[in-house]
């Protein structure tokens, strides 16, 4: 078996979606795409669409869950019905548990969860469209959101999964590659702390090739954490552009109409006297 | 799972023991407690085992029947492994729908089973898209003092080693039952090591005392040749590349002590 496989990938051996074998799927993020949310951020991965929001840190329901030395990280992985072929159940399964518990252990790194003591921070994610490595994508829009919610933090978490197909180690397995490969290890990684906090694997690898995967999977969420960090600096920067757009609209407004600018006098006088009041 | 003050008193002392390269129980570092494996000791299931680690107790069972397959795989044998936490396994552990660590505990044992491909699923098959035998791995926890992953490892393991399936005739689509039973055949024989990260050092076969303080938890799977099958990282901490590689090397010499255990006790 190991002769034909050293034969034939030598000259045609190509990833099904054309992929360099340490290349990523093109990734686009998000931030702040939830109105409500303290938090959010949009992930497309591959296929995956993924959205995640942040709540808190806010008080904790129920109550017995908080803890008085320190805040609480809950997370919730969930996927939609439609989300995968053929369609399943909404209520969470096993696997949604255990998804649930490693990104909350992969997260909680990040943060300084000693500053809130009987809060919780609350992670929902939505898997809208699944395309294999959805817990890699949720991790990196979660860190992102968390980010975006103003959440102080000591790093970025950026996901990535490595793994083996057809007797090669490479990044970021698609669907495909994840059912049909030899193994699949998703990792996240805090590039600043260069900690491993999530780390699972499955399948049959010696221990040189697991430690090739670990290096190999920890160089792509480095990649990723680029991408993260340019997708928190865009929503500034509309803000900022926004906020530019104004101020210019603001000045040139009252030069050509000089009325509006009595009416509006009596108003900023109002606001004075309420606090006074006060 | 670190929870108010007394935790923190206990963490403390539990990390200045541990410095010094012991543990409270007087045990070295990378040293697994007394491990005891009993197995063909219940009648009723197809294979079963009791494992004692400690006093971590673990019984595992397996039993057999018919069921579908599933749509990708329709000539291939189910394997199912369920933890159950059992209220008299320690008093803080209520009767219900199981906790998240015992969702945890039975996926990380099913990963290293189905990782290692322990079951050659297509002898299971009976009738193609409609019948095929059922293997279901149930762990159960008698008391529990820690590291629950390693010990129901090797109890699924032995408890498999053990199973006598029955055997069914199939004729025309129809199944009928014999009174024959065939013996289980293993295909790869993974064990589970877990390694506990306390303050900078690295522990084997934390006790709940341990755990309960521990910072994080590696678990990593391998099998006979040395081959990684399966690993899971928990809890709130992270490690570094160079500390996976240290745990990596450390599990696969106490998989070779485990195993020969296990394979003793069949």
């Amino acid at each position: 078996m190991s002769k034909q496989r050293k034969r034939k990938p030598a000259k045609t051996w190509e990833r099904i979606d054309g992929r360099k074998h340490d290349e990523l799927r093109p990734i686009h993020i998000e931030s702040g795409v939830l109105p409500n949310a303290d938090g959010s951020a949009y992930i497309e991965m591959g296929r995956n669409k993924i959205i995640a929001g942040v709540y808190g840190p806010r008080e904790m329901h129920p109550k017995r869950l908080s803890k008085p030395n320190m805040g609480v990280l809950r997370c919730r992985y969930h996927m939609a019905p439609f989300s995968v072929d053929p369609r399943r159940s909404p209520a969470p399964s096993r696997r949604d548990t255990e998804i649930s518990m490693v990104m909350r252990d992969c997260l909680e790194p990040a943060l300084f969860l000693e500053r809130y003591p009987r809060s919780v921070i609350d992670v929902f994610v939505e898997i809208i469209q699944a395309d294999g490595g959805t817990r890699c994508a949720s991790i990196n829009a979660a860190a992102v959101a968390l980010a975006d919610a103003g959440i102080p933090m000591k790093d970025l978490v950026s996901a990535c999964a490595a793994g083996k197909y057809e007797g090669r180690l490479i990044l970021d397995l698609g669907d495909y590659e994840d059912k049909k490969g030899e193994s699949d290890m998703p990792v996240a990684y805090m590039p600043k702390f260069e900690q491993v906090t999530l780390l699972q694997m499955e399948g049959i690898m010696t221990r040189e090739e697991t430690e090739e995967c670990v290096r190999l999977a920890v160089d792509g969420c480095k990649k990723i954490y680029e991408i993260q960090k340019e997708a928190l600096k865009k929503k500034y920067a509309a803000v900022r552009e926004e906020a530019g757009q104004v101020a210019a609209e603001a000045e040139f407004e009252p030069e050509p109409e000089p009325e509006p600018e009595e009416a509006e006098e009596p108003t900023t006088e109002d606001e004075p006297t309420e606090d006074e009041e006060q | 799972m670190s929870n108010g003050i007394v935790s923190r008193l206990k963490r403390k002392k539990i990390e200045e023991v541990v410095k010094t390269g012991k543990r409270m129980d007087g045990r070295d570092l990378l040293q697994y407690r007394d491990l005891q494996i009993k197995t063909r000791f219940l009648e009723k299931p197809e294979g079963s085992a009791e494992v004692k680690l400690g006093k971590s107790h673990v019984v595992v069972g397996v039993k057999s029947g018919i069921g579908t397959p599933f749509e990708d795989s329709p000539d291939e044998g189910v394997m199912m492994v369920n933890a159950e936490y059992t209220p008299i396994a320690h008093p803080t552990w209520e009767p219900g729908p199981p906790p998240d660590e015992a969702v945890e505990l039975a996926r990380v044992v099913d990963r290293g089973l189905r990782a290692a491909k322990v079951l050659s699923m297509e002898d299971l098959g009976l009738v193609s898209g409609e019948k095929v035998q059922m293997v279901y791995v149930d762990l159960y926890i008698i008391n529990f003092d820690g590291n629950l992953i390693d010990a129901c490892s090797a109890g699924a393991l032995a408890a498999l080693n053990t199973a006598e399936l029955p055997e069914f005739k199939v004729t025309k689509g129809a199944v009928s039952s014999t009174d024959k039973t065939k013996k289980l055949k293993l295909r790869a024989h993974p064990i589970a090591v877990t390694l506990v990260k306390i303050g900078s050092e690295f522990i084997v076969d934390a006790t709940a005392d341990e755990e309960e303080v521990m910072d994080g938890r590696i678990t990593i799977t391998l099998d006979e040749n040395n081959n990684v099958n399966a690993i899971q990282k928990s809890g709130p901490v992270g490690f570094t590349v160079d500390e996976i590689k240290k745990c990596i090397n450390i599990a696969s010499e106490k998989a070779v002590e485990i195993r020969a255990k296990v394979m003793a006790s069949v």
